[in-house]
């Protein structure tokens, strides 16, 4: 069975677990609705600072929000040992990367749809128009934000101090896609908006390096 | 079943030593498994019959030395079936979920087929539909060795497959793997002297401390081994 094969039955149960269970993804919203709602009372913004302000935020929230999400994807393979199964049954252990990454991806991508009206009403921003664009810039970062996130995960499973070491390597490695996240976002939030392809094409160089990086030393991650 | 007759492997572990910290699990261990072998594994807790189970299965590199495999897939990863302390499936998934996400992996042929036999074995069928995390611990077991057993792997790695098992199950578990020793599968199992299963084995090691310091191939010496090892 191949790669792909294989990470597609990975990534169903992924999702099957997930939707049984909701805990990644109801914590998640939540998580992101809390701080978009305090940020929004916290100071009241004006259009202008709404459109330089928020997506900085945004972003900070849906980071924060992926440091939560990230830690149980390696943990919750701990519990009945089910990582050493996978690793027994896959014929290419990347496939297990490659569904967690699909799934985190996922998950962190439904979580920004969902919040993307919600920030609009709080900040009150139009991204009428710029949905395409959004929608490929909040794609790119979330994927960078997986792919880095779900390596690091890996790792950090098998440390002592998890719950904090998680964080401490997430956010200082995924500064990059916050600062090209949150420009390419100003950009289409802008009264004149446009595409920062620059930004997209950063997001995305990000995105295939570390996956690529995965790819190759992924399996050193999982070992004992 | 045929399958692991035409693909029986042996195992050979040269000079293995596995070091968690400063402390020796294995310890300089030098040991050949022949094909189609059966060998009960005896010791007391931490005498490192589950470290040497999982440097076997491959999950566990060791420290220093060699694992090598003979037979069908020389030096390959034989992707053996392996059931552990823990159950190795998914509480949020059913029994018959679990087996049928592990036969994809595994590329089970007919796989709903397979599943529904192998539940049916392991006296799962009524309750196949129904989460793991619904299950005793005897359950879980039961669809531990249902998993391990899926692909009919050429080698088998139980640590301790009775736990948990009331006699009905130890009896079909006995059963089955008498069928797979006959059938050329090799299989290392780590017993308590008391198990039914022990009658199974063809060649009974004693570790202690990391270090293989029993091994015989008389069945009338196995109570000897077993006894010694504290249970």
């Amino acid at each position: 069975m191949g790669l792909l094969s294989n990470a597609a039955a990975l990534l169903g149960k992924e999702v099957r677990t997930e939707f049984r269970s909701r805990e990644l993804l109801s914590t998640t919203i939540v998580f992101v609705l809390i701080v978009v709602v305090l940020f929004s009372f916290t100071f009241d913004p004006t259009t202008n600072e709404s459109h330089r302000f928020g997506p900085g935020l945004l972003w900070l929230a849906f980071l924060f929000a992926a440091s939560l999400m990230l830690q149980p994807c390696f943990l919750r393979e701990q519990a009945n040992d089910t990582l050493s199964a996978l690793r027994l049954a896959v014929s290419d252990p990347f496939a297990i990367f490659l569904a967690k990454i699909a799934a985190n991806t996922l998950f962190l991508f439904m979580t920004e749809l969902l919040m993307l009206p919600v920030f609009a009403a709080f900040f009150n921003v139009s991204f009428r128009g710029q949905l395409p664009g959004i929608l490929l810039t909040f794609f790119l970062g979330s994927l960078g934000i997986s792919v880095a996130g779900t390596a690091l995960a890996a790792i950090s499973a098998q440390a002592r101090m998890r719950e904090l070491l998680l964080p401490l390597l997430l956010l200082p490695l995924l500064a990059p896609i916050l600062v090209a996240s949150t420009e390419v976002t100003v950009s289409l939030m802008a009264p004149e908006p446009f595409m920062q392809w620059k930004g997209i094409g950063f997001l995305a160089v990000f995105d295939v390096v570390f996956l690529t990086a995965l790819w190759l030393f992924g399996e050193y991650l999982l070992e004992e | 079943m045929a399958a692991a007759a035409e693909s029986s492997i042996g195992l050979r572990f040269e000079k293995v030593d596995k070091r968690y910290g400063a402390v020796y699990a294995l310890r300089n261990l030098t040991l050949a498994i022949a094909p189609g072998e059966c060998v009960a594994l005896a010791g007391r807790n931490g005498s490192g019959k589950t470290t040497l189970l999982r440097i076997a299965s491959c999950l566990t590199r060791p420290t220093r030395g060699t694992l090598s495999f003979s037979g069908v897939i020389e030096n390959q990863n034989p992707r053996a079936g392996f059931v552990a302390h823990a159950s190795m499936v998914y509480d949020e998934l059913t029994a018959q979920e679990n087996l049928l996400f592990f036969a994809k992996l595994l590329a089970v042929a007919n796989r709903q087929q397979r599943v529904d036999s192998l539940l049916r074995e392991v006296g799962l069928g009524e309750r196949k539909d129904s989460l793991v995390r619904t299950f005793s611990r005897g359950m879980r077991q039961r669809v531990a060795i249902a998993r391990a057993l899926l692909a009919d792997p050429p080698l088998l790695l139980f640590d301790e497959p009775a736990t948990g098992l009331d006699s009905e199950a130890t009896m079909w578990l006995t059963g089955h793997l008498a069928k797979l020793r006959d059938s050329g599968c090799t299989i290392l199992m780590s017993l308590h002297g008391e198990s039914d299963v022990v009658r199974l084995a063809t060649r009974a090691l004693r570790l202690d401390a990391g270090s293989v310091v029993a091994d015989t191939r008389s069945g009338a010496t196995f109570q000897s081994v077993f006894s010694f090892a504290g249970g």
